[in-house]
């Protein structure tokens, strides 16, 4: 009977074999469950075909995928160091919108490079994950709870911010505010300070409203009063409505969806993808699918709380909160609980960017498991414990 | 160790937050479940027939409308099936190259291309556009043939209604068109676009119950209204037929006849029943080609017509009476108690007050009876009559016969025409009844205004001594329960008074020294009795009668007096009742009482009623 003493090392180094082994296959399988769902939906969307949709999800997923298991093998450590070079490289990337950005939809959002469309402002949710995990690793709870040390994160967090307001992309915008707010939450920032925020942000309001769009404003005023305007900005959420509601308990049946198949359903493929399915397969198809994303969530959670480094932990957390909102504020859209703002669905809306950000974003958070045993010292992984 | 405590304050903290996060999010992820909860078991029911409407769109079928037939059961408006050629934009790709295409084999004018690019560009892609409307059954297969190489061209066929008897029966039957903007009513109906309502005639008066009902079809549409298939459909309820009592061969013959004249009217109707069997108003217009849709420069070339072509004047059309009104008089003179035996000696003229009231014949016609002044028309026994009776007896008999109201007769737009009394004027003009106009109302002239159809009531009611109303629908009740038809009721005038007039008319007709003798009917059996009359169309002045009247035939036509004529035949036995007006004709007896002979000899041989009556004078004819 040999001593194993890899367990008693503080950094066991693992082979390739035995990190495969650690991953998460069950988050893995919700995944596959996932994107099958998506491709299957994304077929009944150009009504009994593969082309244009489905088969591009499935390779996209194909490419996302081996992304994921890359970036999952890839050692915590390296990825702590490389934090904040990810983050400047997609910041830069959202200036670089500004100069060669494609207009689209009245707004400035990706970057044509011939072969993909790049949408910065996908990347920059996992980036700013990543740059406030490294940081907050370094920062003890005591500088946490003090005013100083917060203000380097606030800007990390705001100049993105103000970037993606510029596109403009008011979703997008709020959703990294929230992210970066849940990230303060959970690394220990005290609570009085969010509620100064919050009231200061509440008083902001009224100042707000007039940087906000012609078209912004209107979602707003039609989000809070939808019957104002049927056939215009209305429109949309009443449709996605009429779909929901009259899919009932079990639905229409798969391709039976008569709001989505004939198109008074908009943007069935992307954002409004799962008013389709939940006109098809019902309330059963629709609760169904939050359980799976629930389920991907409780996994980041898991994950979280075993790590035994600060930075995974963090990292692990902001990476499901991402997911959290992404599902959240998309769904909440299509039923008419928020405005409409254009977040896609992961793994389900048709959509390169999302797909590869949110993948890598698994990427990471299987990373964290697999390292999870790995302790990194509060100032960085090279220095001495 | 200090650096051991921290990192487990740190985890500690991070813990607690962590949980604290995850039930928020578990109660936003509660939060969506109950909203699709709520929408789609709380509220399914709302939004799934919201989700029906949006998908389901009802498309009207208009239903064929009512064929209309006369007496004997021909047809005067049917409905004939049509050919258009449409073009879908979004299957022809290139509108302007299918045009090109389609102008080889059938002519487009450059206008017609411009009204087809026009509403291509204003519809949506897969609407057809119309490019052209009534095809021959030769350019139908012509485009069929060449189908192949027209991209998104078809036939559709539809019902057009067509006019087999054209213009004799114009003014009755009525033509349909396009609904106009202010004959919307909300019945969905009549924003079809090929949906044609009833204008003028029958076809106007009876619109409704020649309409049907219609059926409806539901398509399932997607969100731009496109079809994409039918799931429904229920065919409509054909319109009403309608049988009219017109006898079209009659009609036909009466057109003729009264085309010799630059503008003429009769009126022939059954004395017993009121039913019409011609109805003719010259010269009319071609009902089909407002089916089909006028262009401006024939709809101005009609409108403008000095003869009138649109306007029914025997009901719409109004004319003084003339001498044909002394058979009221007679009647209210009788009733007054001056019977037959009255005489009057004429000189030419009667004056009354410092005013002269000449008759026709200058010299005056002597001594005269009631029997005779109604044969020679004398106005001065008229004038006597009148004199004595006053005008409001005149008038309330007039009333009597049928003149100064409408008829009632099943057609849109009769006007009433014009009575006189004091009352009239005392309220209209606001003078009071001067005797002179007693006078001249006594010859239907002066403010007496009737139409042909009103003298063909009249002269009805003459010859059955019943009140007859004129009508011209054998199943009106069917249609419109207000035209339903009643026996008409004696006119409550002696027997005696009637035989009297009657035999006046005889006279003018069967006697030579009476006014119409050149155009008596000399069958036995069909002799006509009747009554000339001339109305005047301008006065005449002082200063005109001292030189001479001017003959009729050298005034402009539109100043020439208008002709009439009223008759009825058999003189024995009456059946057929005829009224005549030749507009700016002359006198009754040359321009109007031929052609009241020759339309009496007509509807005699032809007898339309034999059928109600069993045909005897029919078998009768045969024999003799």
């Amino acid at each position: 009977m040999s001593l194993n003493f890899d367990a008693l090392r503080p950094n066991p180094r693992l082979s390739l074999g035995q990190k495969l082994w650690q991953i998460n296959w069950g988050l893995i399988f919700l995944l596959l469950c996932l994107v099958g769902i998506g491709a299957a939906m994304l077929y009944s969307a150009a009504n009994g075909s593969f082309e244009p949709w489905a088969t591009r999800h499935v390779m996209r997923f194909g490419i996302a995928f081996a992304i994921m298991l890359a970036v999952a093998l890839i050692d915590i450590r390296r990825w702590y160091s490389l934090c904040y070079l990810a983050y400047f490289a997609v910041l830069a990337m959202l200036v670089g919108v500004e100069f060669f950005g494609q207009v689209g939809m009245g707004a400035q959002r990706w970057i044509d490079l011939k072969v993909i469309q790049l949408q910065p402002s996908e990347l920059m949710k996992v980036a700013l994950v990543m740059a406030l995990a490294r940081y907050f690793h370094g920062r003890s709870l005591e500088e946490v709870r003090g005013f100083t040390r917060l203000l380097p994160p606030l800007a990390l967090i705001l100049l993105p911010v103000g970037l993606v307001l510029k596109q403009p992309d008011l979703g997008t915008a709020l959703t990294l505010l929230a992210i970066g707010g849940v990230m303060f939450f959970v690394v220990g920032v005290r609570l009085w300070k969010f509620a100064l925020v919050i009231a200061g942000g509440l008083a902001a309001i009224p100042i707000g409203w007039q940087f906000l769009h012609d078209y912004q404003q209107k979602r707003v005023l039609t989000f809070l009063n939808p019957e104002n305007d049927p056939l215009g900005a209305g429109y949309h959420i009443t449709q996605s409505k009429i779909a929901l509601g009259s899919g009932g308990v079990f639905g229409k049946g798969f391709m039976q969806g008569s709001q989505s198949h004939l198109n008074f359903l908009p943007e069935k493929q992307t954002d409004f993808i799962f008013t389709m399915l939940a006109e098809e397969f019902g309330m059963v198809g629709g609760l169904f699918l939050l359980l799976i994303y629930a389920g991907i969530i409780v996994y980041g959670f898991a994950i979280a709380l075993r790590s035994r480094n600060h930075f995974g932990r963090v990292l692990a957390m902001g990476v499901s909160a991402n997911l959290f909102f992404y599902v959240f504020i998309n769904t909440a859209m299509v039923m008419g609980l928020i405005p409409v703002v254009g977040v896609p669905l992961p793994m389900i809306s048709y959509g390169g960017t999302a797909m590869v950000a949110v993948m890598g974003s698994i990427g990471l958070l299987l990373s964290v498991y697999v390292h999870r045993d790995i302790r990194i010292p509060r100032q960085g992984p090279g220095a001495s414990d | 160790m200090a650096r051991k405590n921290q990192e487990n304050d740190r985890y500690k903290s991070f813990t607690r937050r962590a949980i604290l996060l995850g039930g928020v999010q578990a109660a936003a992820f509660s939060a969506l479940a109950g909203r699709l909860y709520y929408l789609q078991v709380v509220e399914s029911d709302k939004y799934a027939m919201l989700a029906e409407d949006n998908r389901i769109s009802p498309r009207l079928l208009a239903p064929p409308r009512g064929p209309i037939y006369d007496r004997t059961g021909l047809e005067l408006a049917s409905n004939e099936p049509t050919y258009r050629a449409v073009v879908v934009p979004e299957q022809a790709r290139d509108m302007v190259a299918i045009l090109e295409a389609i102008g080889e084999i059938i002519p487009l004018s450059e206008e017609e291309r411009k009204r087809i690019l026009i509403d291509a560009a204003r519809k949506r892609d897969f609407v057809p556009v119309t490019v052209k409307e009534n095809l021959t059954w030769e350019q139908v297969s012509r485009l069929e043939v060449n189908a192949p190489s027209l991209p998104g061209v078809s036939i559709e066929t539809g019902l057009i209604r067509s006019y087999p008897l054209g213009k004799p029966m114009a003014h009755i039957v009525g033509y349909v068109a396009a609904v106009s903007e202010d004959e919307l009513t909300g019945d969905p109906l009549l924003e079809l676009p090929s949906f044609r309502i009833g204008k003028s005639g029958v076809e106007r008066q009876f619109d409704l119950a020649l309409r049907g009902s219609p059926g409806n079809s539901q398509v399932e549409v997607n969100a731009v209204g496109r079809v994409i298939r039918e799931i429904s459909r229920q065919e409509g309820t054909p319109g009403q037929d309608l049988q009219l009592t017109i006898d079209a061969g009659l009609q036909h013959y009466v057109y003729g006849r009264l085309s010799a004249e630059r503008s003429a009217t009769a009126v022939v109707m059954d004395v017993e029943q009121g039913e019409v069997l011609a109805l003719g108003s010259y010269p009319a217009f071609d009902p089909t080609a407002f089916t089909l849709g006028l262009s401006t420069e024939q709809w101005r070339s009609l409108s403008n017509d000095p003869q009138h072509p649109l306007t029914n004047k025997t009901i719409r059309g109004t004319y003084a009476p003339g001498s044909t009104f002394k058979m009221v008089v007679a009647l209210a003179a009788q009733e007054a108690g001056l019977g037959g035996g009255h005489e009057v000696y004429c000189p030419g003229f009667m004056e009354l007050g410092n005013g002269r009231f000449h008759c026709w014949k200058r010299w005056g016609h002597g001594k005269l009876t009631m029997t005779q002044a109604i044969q020679q028309s004398c106005d001065v026994y008229f004038y006597d009559l009148a004199k004595r009776v006053g005008i409001d007896a005149i008038a309330a008999m007039a009333n009597r016969l049928g003149l100064g109201h409408q008829t009632g007769i099943e057609l849109p737009g009769e006007r009433d025409g014009l009575v006189p009394t004091k009352g009239w004027k005392l309220a209209y003009l606001g003078e009071s009844w001067q005797g002179g106009e007693t006078l001249v109302a006594s010859i239907g002239q002066g403010f007496m205004l009737t139409s042909p159809l009103q003298l063909a009531v009249m002269t009805a009611r003459l010859a059955s001594g019943k009140a007859v109303k004129p009508t011209i629908v054998r199943n009106p009740e069917v249609l419109d329960p207000a035209f339903a038809r009643q026996e008409p009721e004696p006119l409550g005038i002696p027997e005696a008074h009637l035989q009297l007039v009657r035999g006046g008319m005889d006279a003018v007709t069967n006697d030579r020294r009476g006014t119409a003798y050149r155009a008596r009917i000399d069958i036995e059996g069909m002799e006509m009795a009747g009554k000339t009359g001339t109305s005047q169309v301008r006065r005449i002045t002082m200063a005109e009668r001292a030189a001479g009247v001017v003959k009729n035939e050298d005034l402009p036509w539109r100043r020439r007096d208008h002709a009439l004529f009223v008759a009825f035949a058999p003189v024995d036995k009456p059946r057929y009742a005829c009224a005549v007006v030749v507009e700016h004709g002359g006198g009754g007896s040359k321009a109007a009482a031929p052609i009241a002979r020759d339309i009496l000899m007509e509807t005699q041989r032809r007898d339309p009623l034999k059928d109600r009556d069993g045909g005897q004078l029919a078998e009768f004819l045969r024999e003799s």
